[in-house]
């Protein structure tokens, strides 16, 4: 255990950028949900749906693109300061 | 119709560029003209060599026959990129902070710098990727036997061998020109490096080109192409849930694991904030190269006959619609997918196999001659580097003269995916957690590369072919639970998800089950802690006990890997931050640390560890250490931090007391010393002086000859002693800044010139040879010419008077450092013991006892005197074989002619 000398709660500028930090963890989780429904969904239509499956994962990516694009920008700015709550680890 | 010859020609241009390319590329990076070169775009696209002509042509034909099932090698990877934050973001900054050289080195490093591991790595490394070179190989030969089949006139190809032959041989001399120009790791490939990212545009550009012409100019636009996509067979392709899952892993676990993309990734990257731009940049490079890909399959399953390889449509489409240039544009794009793959793909492997293969047998074999470090090692691991990659690339062509460019090759790309991704579990548990062991590793690797190879790789090779056709059906024995395809009963499993999941699955576990059970040694416990906690610590982890190792062998070691100049600038840096002058620092566990870590920057860890081992001696880590640097339980408080400063600075200052108190007292020994001899020196002229001046003044029967005798005798020892007060009047003025500097212009050969022919009429001149480069001597000066001479004489006549070898050489040589000129003066004698280098910039020093030599020792002091009024230093070098002194040039109104 290291020492806990860190405060409980935080000013709200370090709130906003944990809170970006976690977001940059879970956008490839959601990611991820995204991509896996395709192959899960059974529709009844005998219709071919490929078309739409390829717009809709060209659409997941995309936003997956913007997605990183705004987290790298909210987390870039302050990658100077040292990283005290960095207890993940994994 | 485009024929043979245009093709090979637009070829030709087109690697010429990319020559001319790299080549002004390496020249900016030298001049340090290179800040966009080192920009987060070239980065990203560095990484499209992810991008290989297997996914060029390959993904169109994936489409063809499977519908969407494509994506998953494009998705995989992307999902890896915008997680940047989990794992990406990690393994940069342990890569650069523990000067990672390959994977193999990663995987080493991490696990106590074994080297056994390191093998291991490798050689999946190269099992794995030789077959997707030979791929690339095939693509290009494909390629070109398109515009042949498709030529009205009927032109052959060739050969396809002696195309391909053509192609590797190409590959491996632009690979060895620009992949092995230095050795470091930490500098950067940048004329390769930007080479691969032009030639990421040019396919960028190429596939979209070919699928903006299917879309406006044969469907009609992108209403007419939904319908089209509607009506093709492509949209029946059922999706496979098992492969869909399956592969976006195993494409996401690739760009992890394969060498290249671990290359262009961590060792490559010269900036850690490249990974944020990449993180967004490098999926939508992803997104845009696949987007044209199903209407492209589309159309080419429309208008193409059914017999033509889907995997060609991009070349086959615009060829039939008679587009000729299209076609040679597409054309090059899968050229430079396959090219810039091999390129990396060679230079990570020859990485690899130089300093976990060569480099080990070396230095056992060195070892066993008894000797220590000898040798060039640079030049051996430079040589080493280059042959690997020609071997690379001769294994890749054999493998394509063995399979003969079969079909079969086309489902190597998986295959190889998914025996390099058998290092995953290895490479994520070594990073998140501490309790991951080496042999856990080694299990893990060996268990999940069997399995592996034994329900995929072999079976590739089709029935009959190296598992016979009833182990594939019944099991080997009869066994039906080994079924290479059905493990344990787990059938209906496709083939390559089946491999996957039992391989990894039972990679991981061994892995975890081993690293759980055993201890792991205090070398892998450091380790350990240093990559996992690499963003808390970053300081080093000290592996080093106190050790006797000489500080001067070390240097002739380093010199030997780094160069001199680096070698030296370190060693200058590491002596002054401990409060020292000169070249050899006190050898502190944390400077050995360092060290290590420079040089495993260019030799991999584990060879660094051991070269440095064989110096010091011993590598102990105690538990004692273990604690005091790396367990978590040692806390990092505020005063411990502030005490440990303090006791830093009062070593520091101790350690320059004590150097001053050593200078001090082996200085007032020889200022005893000198004070005899000043005395001896001055009276035993003033003897002589009187005794013959009393025989002239009372001798009256001295006839004119003997009169001429003593007088000349009596003018001769004034002499003498005018000299010597002489040298003590300008050290005096020297000192006391009395001295005015009449500057000139001047040229630095011709002052050479000068002290070369005065010091050569001494007494004992001519026994000294002295080697010089003259045309690198051609500088024009501008600074007190005369003193300056003044000290090249000194030297040279030093080492006419000193040197001690048997047939005496100086050799003058320049080196520029940081935009300044020094002038190397170096003989072949003993040299300065380690012991009196401090001293003898001091007056009065001199270090053989006796007047052989017959000077004061004034002479160097006059010269650091003189260097130091000039604006320049002069220093002694160690370690180079004997006596060496570099004068440092003073640095302004210097300019190199023409």
């Amino acid at each position: 255990m290291k020492p806990s000398h860190r405060p409980l709660f935080v000013a709200r500028r370090n709130y906003r950028r944990r809170r970006m930090r976690d977001g940059a963890r879970l956008l490839p989780i959601f990611g991820l949900f995204l991509i896996m429904l395709p192959p899960l969904q059974q529709w009844s239509e005998q219709e071919p749906r490929l078309g739409g499956q390829l717009v809709y994962l060209f659409l997941v990516w995309l936003f997956l693109i913007l997605g990183a694009f705004f987290f790298t920008r909210q987390i870039g700015v302050e990658e100077d300061t040292p990283e005290p709550d960095e207890d993940d680890g994994a | 119709m485009i024929n043979f010859n245009i093709l090979v020609t637009v070829c030709l241009v087109y690697v010429v560029a990319l020559f001319a390319v790299a080549f002004w590329a390496e020249r900016r990076a030298r001049s340090g003209r290179a800040k966009w070169l080192r920009s987060p775009l070239i980065y990203t696209l560095s990484l499209s060599v992810y991008c290989t002509a297997w996914t060029f042509y390959g993904a169109v034909g994936y489409a063809a026959r499977t519908g969407l099932e494509y994506l998953t090698i494009y998705l995989g990877p992307t999902l890896v990129l915008v997680g940047w934050w989990w794992l990406l973001r990690k393994l940069v900054r342990i890569g650069r902070t523990q000067h990672i050289t390959s994977i193999a080195d990663l995987i080493s490093s991490r696990y106590g710098k074994s080297n056994v591991l390191g093998v291991i790595v490798t050689l999946m490394a190269v099992i794995g990727t030789t077959p997707y070179i030979t791929l690339q190989l095939q693509s290009v030969t494909l390629s070109f036997s398109v515009f042949a089949s498709t030529a009205e006139g009927g032109w052959r190809l060739p050969d396809m061998n002696s195309t391909a032959l053509w192609v590797a041989a190409g590959l491996a001399l632009f690979t060895i020109l620009f992949g092995t120009r230095n050795l470091d790791a930490n500098e950067r490939h940048h004329g390769v490096v930007t080479a691969i990212a032009v030639e990421a545009v040019v396919k960028l550009v190429a596939l979209i080109a070919v699928g903006v012409f299917v879309v406006w100019g044969v469907s009609g636009g992108i209403g007419a192409m939904a319908q089209d996509i509607a009506e093709s067979p492509i949209a029946d392709a059922q999706f496979r849930p098992g492969r869909w899952v399956g592969l976006t892993a195993l494409s996401a676990a690739a760009i992890l694991t394969l060498p290249r993309m671990f290359q262009v990734l961590v060792v490559e990257n010269a900036d850690e904030r490249h990974v944020e731009t990449a993180s967004w940049a490098f999926p939508l490079y992803l997104c845009l190269i696949s987007l044209f890909v199903v209407p492209i399959a589309v159309t080419g399953l429309a208008t193409q006959p059914a017999t033509a390889n889907p995997d060609l449509f991009v070349l086959t489409v615009p060829l039939s619609m008679d587009q000729q240039g299209l076609a040679t544009l597409a054309f090059l794009g899968g050229f430079s997918s396959a090219t810039s793959m091999v390129i990396v793909a060679s230079i990570a492997l020859a990485t690899m196999v130089s300093n976990h293969i060569v480099m080990p047998l070396w230095l056992h074999w060195q070892n066993q001659e008894g000797a220590m470090v000898s040798g060039d090692v640079r030049k051996l691991l430079l040589r080493s580097r280059r042959l690997s990659i020609g071997g690379v690339l001769v294994l890749g062509y054999l493998y394509f003269r063995l399979t003969g460019g079969s079909e079969a090759l086309a489902s190597i790309g998986l295959i190889s995916f998914t025996g390099v991704a058998q290092v995953l579990p290895a490479m994520i548990g070594g990073i998140f957690w501490r309790g991951a062991t080496k042999r856990g590793a080694l299990v893990g690797l060996l268990v999940g590369s069997l399995v592996w190879a034994y329900t995929l790789f072999l079976p590739s090779f089709g029935p009959g072919g190296i598992l016979s056709e009833s182990i594939m059906v019944n099991g080997p024995w009869g066994l039906e639970w080994l079924r290479p395809q059905s493990m344990f009963g787990v059938g209906g499993l496709d083939p390559l998800v089946h491999a996957m999941f039992w391989s990894l699955t039972l990679n991981t576990f061994g892995f975890l089950f081993v690293s759980l059970l055993g201890f792991p040694s205090p070398m892998e416990r450091l380790q350990g802690a240093q990559f996992v906690n690499v963003f808390e610590h970053s300081t080093s982890a000290q592996g080093w006990a106190q050790s006797r190792a000489e500080a001067e062998d070390l240097l002739m070691m380093t010199q030997r890997i780094l160069g001199a100049e680096d070698a030296q600038a370190l060693f200058l840096q590491a002596a002054n931050e401990q409060g020292k002058k000169g070249y050899l620092p006190d050898i502190t566990p944390g400077f050995l640390e360092r060290l290590e870590r420079q040089i495993s920057g260019s030799v991999g860890a584990a060879t660094a560890h051991a070269m440095i081992g064989q110096i010091v001696g011993r590598t102990a880590v105690s538990v004692g250490d273990l604690m005091a640097v790396a367990d978590e339980t040692a806390q990092m408080m505020e005063t411990s931090n502030q005490l440990k400063a303090k006791s830093d600075e009062l070593t520091r200052t101790a350690r320059q007391l004590r150097e001053a108190n050593e200078k001090l007292t082996e200085l007032s020994i020889q200022k005893d010393a000198f004070l005899s001899q000043i005395s001896h020196e001055l009276r035993t002229p003033m003897t002589s002086i009187r005794a013959f001046s009393e025989i002239l003044m009372e001798d009256e029967m001295l006839n004119a000859e003997d009169a001429q005798k003593y007088s000349s005798i009596i003018n001769e020892e004034a002499i003498r002693l005018t000299r010597l007060l002489d040298d003590l009047l300008d050290l005096s003025v020297l000192e006391n800044a009395q001295i005015s500097l009449t500057e000139q212009d001047g040229n630095l050969g011709d002052l050479i010139d000068q002290a070369v022919a005065t010091t050569s009429t001494l007494p004992s001149g001519d026994r000294l040879g002295i080697r010089r480069d003259k045309l690198s001597e051609d500088i024009d000066l501008h600074t007190d010419t005369d003193r300056l001479t003044q000290v090249f004489i000194n030297l040279i006549a030093n080492a006419q008077k000193y040197c001690d070898a048997e047939e005496p050489v100086l050799s003058i040589r320049l080196r520029k450092t940081g935009g300044r000129v020094a002038v190397d003066f170096t003989d072949n004698g003993s040299g300065i013991p380690t012991k009196s280098q401090s001293i003898i910039f001091e007056k009065f020093a001199r270090l053989s006892d006796g007047n052989a030599a017959g000077g004061a020792g004034l002479g160097l002091a006059i010269c650091r005197e003189i260097m130091t009024k000039l604006g320049g230093d002069i220093t002694y070098l160690p370690g180079q074989g004997g006596a060496s002194f570099r004068v440092t040039l003073p640095p302004i109104p210097m300019r190199q002619r023409r």
